[in-house]
């Protein structure tokens, strides 16, 4: 018993430490590219140079990020064996696939084509050069769709039979077609950009404010980043919208633990504060507001919204006696807090696009200042929003099919997890200690002066 | 419908076949980065001369497992279940020298520098050796029981026919990597010191891979298949061979039968597993094999079009990478950190 509760700690921090890097990749991948592209195509001498120099000091700061991505990212593939042998035996036929095609198809092209860029730039012609990113940001973001196709298995099975006692694949395009896909890949592939945007932005206004000599060349940044960040968030919104439109279909019991909603009700209000008392399956007070909740979710004032208790009984008549619900204060905390953040960085991206196209940002020097310190905020969100997805289908680690108490490797010691988890958390805090003091090192010392205009 | 079974076996053997023979050199030229030179901007060249390819190379070993997952989930699960202990080790591992490479030439301290070639030198050494732990303990067989799990503990993986397997891997790619390195380095008195330590690790690999072949026989049931009785035998002579030309100055030559003789190592111990992929010691009906252990026929035609699709595809673009990066590494290479 004690090794499975370990082995979930040690799962959520090492893939919580994981997609700290991953949204960067994603979304920075996609930003070097556009930036190289805009270097290989512009005409005028003086700004081509300072976009190659751009598109270097991106790059430093998204190789660094890519390594630690690549090295925490064996873990997890490593994690299915190592501590759920028996999620891996029942899910093998399923899961097994996405993974190997996750390898052949991006981790091969993002490695290789990364490698020929970082070492080509005197060995390629500069649009072959180009190229090379483009396939680097295509492999990454590949890579991310496969993940969450095997993901979107877990919160949504589709496309299987039960086969003696394992799940087996019946049909692949179902996998691959299952709604579930849509939700997670274009909620996580904005995220990304919009991650990646921020951290363009926060760097720009640190720049900007501090190193004169590089001004010019990093307002265009800071604008190009709150542009690019902006989408993204635009992106976020639109498909976690419409993902928790079809949570009420596909995962109901998700979507009422995210908002507390205990009773079934028609129309379901909208929950801003609750005190969730899960001893007691209600909220001790609340503060709602009538009929959002199925507004939102059926864009009409009506409509029925299923409650905890009401899924509860249902699943019991269904899988037999057991806790179905996840753990209702934390996913709903977990949700205000995503919803909330991922606000408050488009709003604020907005003004700061709206600033720089009037030409008024150095007018705001607190708000420049202040960038750099809300950069934990889309990381935040992230792992508000992994949180949600990935405790939201407790207690089954394949919704409907395989719990996650069931999943866990028998032979497994508790003393083995722990050293294993201490082992990865240490290590895990020293890298980063020593990966941030480089980017931050880079960030602080490389200037990009612009040739023949004064800053 | 077994053929499905059989292709994807041959393709287990291919990736790991060039995961051994990619990551062997990489692995090798890591473990003698601190003793190749004395001088920072030396060792940055050596370094150069696998930095652009290395991650490349490493995703050799996770297709591989993604592989095993999807083609043979149960052995996927026993093995990295079994091996838990050990692949953390090699995690921690695989972790530093990943980070190493990104971090170390982006501080000019010496200690800085220091710090990460050990870690480099110590996450290249690690998983050569615990590789050949692993491999020496499928073909001995391990407690597994009817479940296909294993009873044993860490330090049951250990025993001398096993730690005898780990060194071999270690010298035969610290080998591999030397004469790697006297194909892609410019400098004479470079590649002079790759050729004397090849010349060490060589006569090293030599002892502990006659006496692992010798082990082997006594020890398992490999020899009982005429394919990988010839292979090993042959690995051993060709890697023999290969020692010897080094010492006539053939070091291209060297470099070449030390591939053939990796490759030759690998195809060697599948073919005496065939059928199997895990033995079982407990009893030999619970030996996970290329059957009893698979995906379903379905999964695996899915993934066989897809592998016959992308494996191809994949192997031109490394090829490339290989072509654009042919040139010896000379001292101006690394003037030009990113």
């Amino acid at each position: 018993m004690e090794a499975l509760l370990l082995s979930r700690w040690q799962f959520a921090i090492t893939t919580t430490y994981h997609f700290l890097f991953v949204p960067i990749t994603l979304g920075l991948s996609i930003f070097v590219a556009l930036l190289e592209t805009c270097y290989v195509g512009t005409k005028r001498p003086d700004w081509k140079a300072t976009c190659r120099k751009l598109v270097r000091f991106f790059g430093t700061i998204f190789l660094i990020n890519f390594a630690m991505g690549v090295v925490t990212g064996i873990v997890q593939e490593f994690h299915f064996g190592m501590n759920w042998s028996e999620y891996s035996r029942f899910m093998g036929d399923i899961f097994g696939a996405p993974l190997a095609l996750e390898a052949l198809t991006a981790f091969f092209l993002e490695s290789t084509f990364l490698g020929i860029w970082v070492f080509g730039w005197d060995k390629l012609s500069e649009k072959l050069h180009c190229a090379c990113i483009w396939l680097v940001a295509i492999g990454s973001n590949i890579s991310a769709f496969w993940i969450l196709v095997a993901n979107s298995f877990m919160q949504h099975p589709v496309g299987y039979a039960i086969e003696n006692g394992r799940a087996v694949m019946t049909d692949f395009f179902a996998l691959l077609t299952n709604h579930y896909v849509l939700g997670e890949y274009s909620h996580a592939l904005f995220a990304g950009i919009s991650t990646g945007g921020f951290v363009v932005l926060a760097i720009s206004a640190w720049k900007v404010l501090h190193d004169e000599a590089s001004r010019y060349a990093f307002t265009q940044t800071l604008k190009a980043g709150a542009i690019y960040m902006s989408i993204g968030l635009l992106g976020v919104m639109g498909s976690g919208h419409m993902h928790t439109q079809y949570l009420a279909e596909a995962n109901p019991m998700k979507l009422s633990s995210m908002e507390a909603l205990w009773e079934t009700e028609n129309p379901a209000p909208f929950a801003i504060m609750a005190a969730v008392n899960m001893e007691k399956n209600r909220n001790d007070c609340e503060l709602s507001i009538p009929g959002v909740f199925s507004f939102m979710l059926y864009n009409k004032p009506e409509g029925e919204v299923k409650g905890i208790n009401a899924l509860q009984k249902e699943y019991q008549s269904k899988y037999g006696p057991g806790d179905y619900r996840p753990d209702v204060p934390a996913l709903f905390w977990s949700f205000r807090i995503m919803v909330a953040t991922g606000g408050f960085m488009l709003m604020l991206a907005l003004a700061i696009v709206l600033l720089a196209k009037m030409d008024r940002i150095m007018a705001f020097p607190l708000l420049l200042k202040a960038l750099p310190f809300l950069l934990p905020l889309p990381f935040l969100a992230n792992s508000a929003g992994w949180f949600i997805a990935e405790a939201g289908r407790q207690p089954w680690i394949v919704v409907g099919l395989q719990k996650t108490a069931d999943a866990v490797s028998p032979n497994l010691t508790a003393g083995s997890v722990w050293l294993t988890m201490i082992g990865f958390t240490v290590l895990y805090l020293l890298l980063a200690i020593a990966a941030l003091y480089i980017a931050l090192r880079h960030i602080r010392t490389a200037s990009i002066p612009v040739e023949g205009r004064d800053s | 419908m077994m053929e499905l079974n059989l292709i994807w076996f041959v393709l287990i053997v291919v990736l790991f076949t060039g995961f051994f023979l990619l990551e062997g050199f990489d692995y090798g030229v890591g473990i003698l980065l601190p003793f190749m030179s004395p001088h920072d901007s030396e060792r940055s060249q050596v370094l150069r001369t696998i930095a652009p390819v290395w991650d490349g190379n490493e995703v050799w070993m996770i297709t591989a497992g993604g592989a095993l997952f999807a083609a043979f989930p149960h052995v996927y699960a026993t093995m990295f279940s079994t091996f838990y202990l050990a692949l953390f080790l090699m995690l921690i591992a695989l972790i530093l020298r990943g980070v190493a490479f990104e971090l170390r030439g982006r501080h000019e301290s010496p200690c800085w520098r220091h710090f990460w070639e050990g870690a480099i030198c110590f996450g290249s050494a690690v998983p050569a050796f615990l590789w050949g732990v692993a491999v020496t303990n499928l073909i001995q067989g391990l407690p597994i029981n009817e479940k296909m799990i294993y009873l044993g503990g860490f330090f049951d993986l250990l025993t001398p026919y096993t730690i005898i397997g780990g060194l071999t891997f270690f010298f035969v790619f610290t080998f591999h990597g030397a004469a790697f390195l006297t194909q892609r380095l410019a400098s004479y008195g470079l590649i002079l010191r790759a050729r004397t330590l090849a010349a060490k690790a060589g006569a090293m690999a030599i002892i502990v891979f006659v006496f692992c072949l010798l082990l082997t026989f006594l020890n398992t049931d490999l020899f009982h298949s005429a394919l990988a009785g010839v292979c090993l035998l042959a690995a051993g002579a060709v890697f023999i061979l290969g020692y010897l030309r080094l010492f006539q100055g053939h070091s291209r030559t060297a470099f070449v039968l030390s591939s053939f003789s990796i490759i030759a190592t690998t195809i060697g111990f599948f073919a005496g597993l065939f059928p199997r992929l895990m033995v079982s010691s407990l009893n030999p009906d619970w030996s996970l094999t290329i059957f009893n252990a698979a995906s379903t026929h379905y999964t695996l035609s899915i993934m066989t079009i897809a592998a016959a699709c992308l494996v191809p595809v994949v192997l031109i673009y490394q090829g490339w990478t290989y072509w654009i990066f042919r040139q010896r590494i000379s001292p101006n290479d690394c003037n030009d950190v990113h």
